[in-house]
């Protein structure tokens, strides 16, 4: 009743092409929006915005430009955490050895960084796909990580190989409070994702589709394939470079190598699995799911302590938490490969026609 | 007649399969241009060959008075050939729209940085050629599942959408591999009034793979006639229909 | 000790570290070989049969009794994996079933670790890890013997499985099933018995692997990403060959500890944590097909 088109005609292409084309989403977005900016920060309370709020956003941009490579493109990366890495330390290192260089400098001079890296690591899908592929990226997660670790320069040669990262100003601002860490990092994660939906609705977004589905056929009809496959890495890298900074600045504060292992890598694939491939809004979704879910289940598991009267030692709730993840990539793959996203859309259809059934 | 394509003594391989033996034939702007054999003949691989998939060892291609002894399929498609394929080269997860407005990718001038802002220029573009696209739409009748995904769709729907992607590049020469196959009559009719009014509208030669003779007898202007990768044949419809080594090849006489 | 006899010594103990990389990626070849699917569960599999094994034997258990039983769950391990998640994905494209095969590593750590904990163990096969004495009094190269004895297992393990293969009626079956599924249907094969087969079998693999590997390193959760580095073993020798399995696994086991021995000092060490995919990805730029693997042939 209340979600319907009826009345909404679009007499315009630019209409059409709207990233929400009806009403209600329109008005749904910027809800959304107000309360993300406004709402939350006034009302959060410290722990919410710090350690849930903030890691999912920076994780969500980081499944972005996961999704950008392995979703839209069709290259398999398990090299997502190595590219995180780059952006983390030389944004460190850019803001530690060029005077004057703002913040938001920084990260962009991060996320660059990582998208050169992407872009040496990518080369091989020129040649190569696939399972393939993926080798190639597991190469470039241990080589980064052993680099950065090896090499003094990155760390500022601590003896820890441990940096803490600087403090983050904007404009003259100092930005320390969580709330203003969560709405800067709200701030840019907004801004990459408006501008990751407007370029997957582009001829660069088809031309990522048209080599995930046929490289063959895209070639044919005129799309470059070591151009569209590189820019792919290079913007997949640079998100998720930037998203590496901002785990750093805005979230972990110190950060070492170690936090940036192949199981980061994974759990980024789950979030866009589970979240949906090929999808902005999966990317998110997916992301909320990884983050919220540990603290759902250790809010289970405590009750289960309380009714059951025993305790479950840390490692029983881990080892359920990594078994579940894997059981839900494997329902999801099977039941809905399209992931959350596409139980959204259709949870939209259905409502598009509720009450009536069909 | 003005030549627009001329192959000369092409030979192609692999390993020892011969697939063409010195095939020499050419085709004048704006007709129709069937090639016809039977299974196994040679006609994709000449097709293949004519859009830079797969290299002849011997032979020239002369395009609009060009030779080329290398050609790509992003060359081809650069110099406005444009194709369709026998097992539909679609792009399964996109939509009509996408799928068609991915042929308008040589055409399209701004760069990453400009979409991803979305700014005057992109988005100007973006719907220009939108525009274009639905005419094509149009012409094709296909606005009904303009956004579904090509996937879902039922065969015959699904040529007509490849047939849309070739024609959203607006090409001068557009190389067709059976674009009637698996169709019933109805289909067929409508795929060839389509075929003759790309031609007729656009002036586009058009070169075809085709095993239905009855589509071949109406609307080609010529025919090349390929057996075991060598040329038979070569000329108007009726001259190859009544021609013997054709009827032995490949036609057959009917019996009375 | 003369400069020879130390790089012979480090080019063995490369060349018997490759044959536990092998025996891994012998696991990944029988399934490849037969259902195209490549089972990145494959190393979680090995860690789940080593920590049975190990946890029975801690538990007192017969050792032969353990084994046998620890073998039964490995085969029944393998066919449900084969029914829960490989036969309801089974048209999908392969990134999808390479996914589903990542996610049930995850299951299989994790159920693993919730079965029996989390501790590392130690493996006892009663062949002691010291020096071949002849060896290492007469030419001063130090091997083990258990290294050795893994070697002659493994060997054994890869002769097996090649004359199953080639020589047996069910080893045709299985080379036709994955060449086309729907041929080998149209002709009679049983496909979902044969599937069942030879996860089963790769499920007994995964034990073998185990058990070598944990006497080697323990048997800990290290064990499941450790068994990563069978990929570059893959790609050398071809994702369908079990001679493959075994050059490449050498190949890769010899060139890794020559590399962190020879060239790791001037580089600061730990070359061992990426050299293997370094070499793999140089070696896919040159010859994607792998030394044995055959070549795959795009149409249009």
């Amino acid at each position: 009743m209340l979600y319907r088109e009826a009345g909404q005609f679009k007499s315009s292409y630019a209409a059409d092409q709207q990233i929400f084309p009806l009403r209600q989403d329109r008005i749904g977005m910027a809800l959304l929006l107000v309360l993300a900016f406004v709402v939350v920060p006034l009302v959060g309370d410290q722990y919410w915005l710090s350690a849930i709020l903030t890691p999912f956003l920076v994780f969500s941009l980081a499944a972005l430009g996961l999704n950008i490579l392995t979703g839209y493109a069709g290259q398999l990366s398990l090299g997502t955490a190595a590219f995180m890495a780059v952006g983390a330390f030389m944004a460190y290192n850019a803001e530690l050895r060029i005077p004057y260089m703002p913040s938001l400098g920084s990260f962009v001079i991060g996320g660059l960084c990582a998208a050169a890296v992407g872009i040496v690591f990518g080369l091989p899908s020129l040649r190569i796909k696939g399972l393939y592929l993926a080798v190639a990226t597991l190469a470039a997660q241990f080589f980064v990580l052993w680099a950065i670790n090896r090499i003094g320069w990155f760390s500022n040669y601590s003896s820890s190989g441990v940096i803490t990262a600087q403090r983050v100003e904007l404009l003259g601002y100092d930005v320390v409070t969580p709330a203003g860490k969560y709405v800067l990092t709200l701030a840019i994660v907004s801004l990459m994702a408006l501008a990751a939906k407007n370029l997957m609705r582009s001829e660069t977004g088809r031309a990522f589709m048209a080599i995930r589905d046929m490289d063959v056929a895209a070639s044919v009809i005129g799309i470059p394939m070591m151009k569209t496959k590189l820019l792919a890495f290079a913007i997949s890298s640079f998100y998720c470079g930037v998203a590496g900074a901002l785990y750093a600045y805005c979230y972990l504060g110190t950060v070492e190598p170690e936090a940036f292992t192949l199981e980061l890598s994974f759990r980024i694939l789950f979030m866009i699995i589970i979240g949906g491939v090929g999808s902005i809004l999966g990317s998110f979704l997916g992301a909320a799911f990884i983050t919220l879910f540990p603290i759902f289940l250790n809010l289970a598991s405590k009750a289960l302590e309380d009714a059951l009267g025993m305790e479950m030692s840390h490692a029983v709730v881990s080892n359920t938490e990594v078994v579940i993840f894997g059981g839900l990539i494997i329902f999801f793959l099977i039941v809905e490969p399209n992931g959350l996203a596409r139980l959204w859309q259709i949870a939209k259809e259905k409502l598009r026609l509720w009450p009536f059934p069909h | 007649m003005k030549v627009v394509l001329s192959v000369e003594g092409v030979s192609l391989a692999f390993g020892g399969v011969k697939a063409l033996q010195d095939v020499s034939f050419d085709v004048a702007e704006h007709e129709i241009r069937a090639i016809i054999g039977p299974n196994g003949a040679g006609k994709s691989s000449m097709l293949n060959v004519l859009n830079g998939v797969y290299h002849p060892q011997k032979g020239t291609i002369r395009f609009r008075e060009r030779v080329f002894q290398d050609m790509s399929p992003r060359r081809a498609a650069e110099l406005g050939i444009a194709r369709t394929f026998q097992n539909i080269a679609l792009f399964k997860g996109m939509t009509v729209l996408d799928n068609i407005m991915a042929g308008r990718n040589l055409k399209m001038r701004c760069n990453f940085l400009q979409q991803a802002l979305w700014l005057g220029a992109a988005k100007r573009e973006e719907l220009e050629h939108r525009r274009a696209v639905e005419e094509i739409i149009d012409f094709l009748e296909i606005q009904h599942v303009r956004r579904t995904p090509v996937g879902r769709l039922p065969y015959g729907l699904q040529k007509r959408v490849e047939l849309g992607r070739a024609l959203a590049a607006e090409p001068t020469l557009l190389l067709l591999d059976e674009p009637m196959a698996g169709m019933n009559v109805e289909e067929k009719q409508d795929m060839c009034r389509f075929i003759l009014d790309v031609n007729d509208h656009y002036g586009t030669t058009i070169v075809l793979i085709e095993h239905d003779m009855g589509v071949v007898m109406d609307i080609s202007s010529r025919v090349v006639v390929l057996d075991y990768g060598r040329k038979i044949a070569d000329g108007s419809p009726d001259e190859v229909r009544s021609d013997p080594k054709v009827i032995d090849a490949y036609l057959g006489v009917a019996h009375a | 000790m003369s400069d020879l006899s130390f790089f012979l010594e480090v080019l063995a103990g490369g060349l018997l570290a490759g044959v536990m990389y092998a025996l891994v990626a012998l696991g990944f070849v029988l399934i490849y070989k037969a259902s195209g699917v490549f089972n990145f569960a494959q190393g979680s599999m090995v860690f789940f049969a080593a920590l049975t094994l190990v946890s029975l034997l801690e538990r007192d258990w017969n050792f032969w009794l353990a084994l046998a039983v620890t073998l039964v769950v490995m085969v029944v391990l393998g066919m449900l994996i084969e029914r829960l998640v490989l036969r309801p994905l089974v048209n999908q494209p392969q990134i999808t079933l390479l996914m589903a095969t990542i996610g049930l590593t995850f299951v299989l750590e994790g159920l693993s670790q919730l079965a029996w904990g989390s501790q590392p163990h130690g493996l006892e096969l009663g062949i002691p890890d010291v020096p071949i004495e002849w060896l290492s009094m007469r030419w001063n190269i130090n091997i083990s013997q258990f290294d050795l004895f893994a070697a002659a297992v493994a060997g054994v393990l890869v002769a097996v499985l090649a004359l199953l293969f080639q020589k047996t009626r069910i080893g045709r079956a299985l080379r036709a099933v994955a060449d086309d599924h729907q041929a080998a249907l149209a002709v009679g094969i049983p496909l979902q018995h044969i599937w069942a087969l030879v996860w089963a079998v790769a499920g007994f693999v995964a034990l073998v692997a185990g058990v070598m590997w944990g006497v080697r390193n323990g048997v800990q959760y290290a064990l499941t990403f450790t068994a990563l580095k069978a990929l570059p073993v893959l790609i050398l020798g071809g994702f369908e060959s079990i001679l493959g399995a075994i050059v490449g696994g050498l190949i890769i086991g010899a060139s890794e500890k020559l590399a962190e021995v020879y060239l790791g000092p001037y580089v600061g060490g730990g070359i061992e944590s990426w050299f293997a995919y370094v070499v793999a990805l140089l070696f896919l730029l040159v010859r994607p097909e792998g030394l044995f693997g055959e070549k795959h042939i795009d149409r249009v």
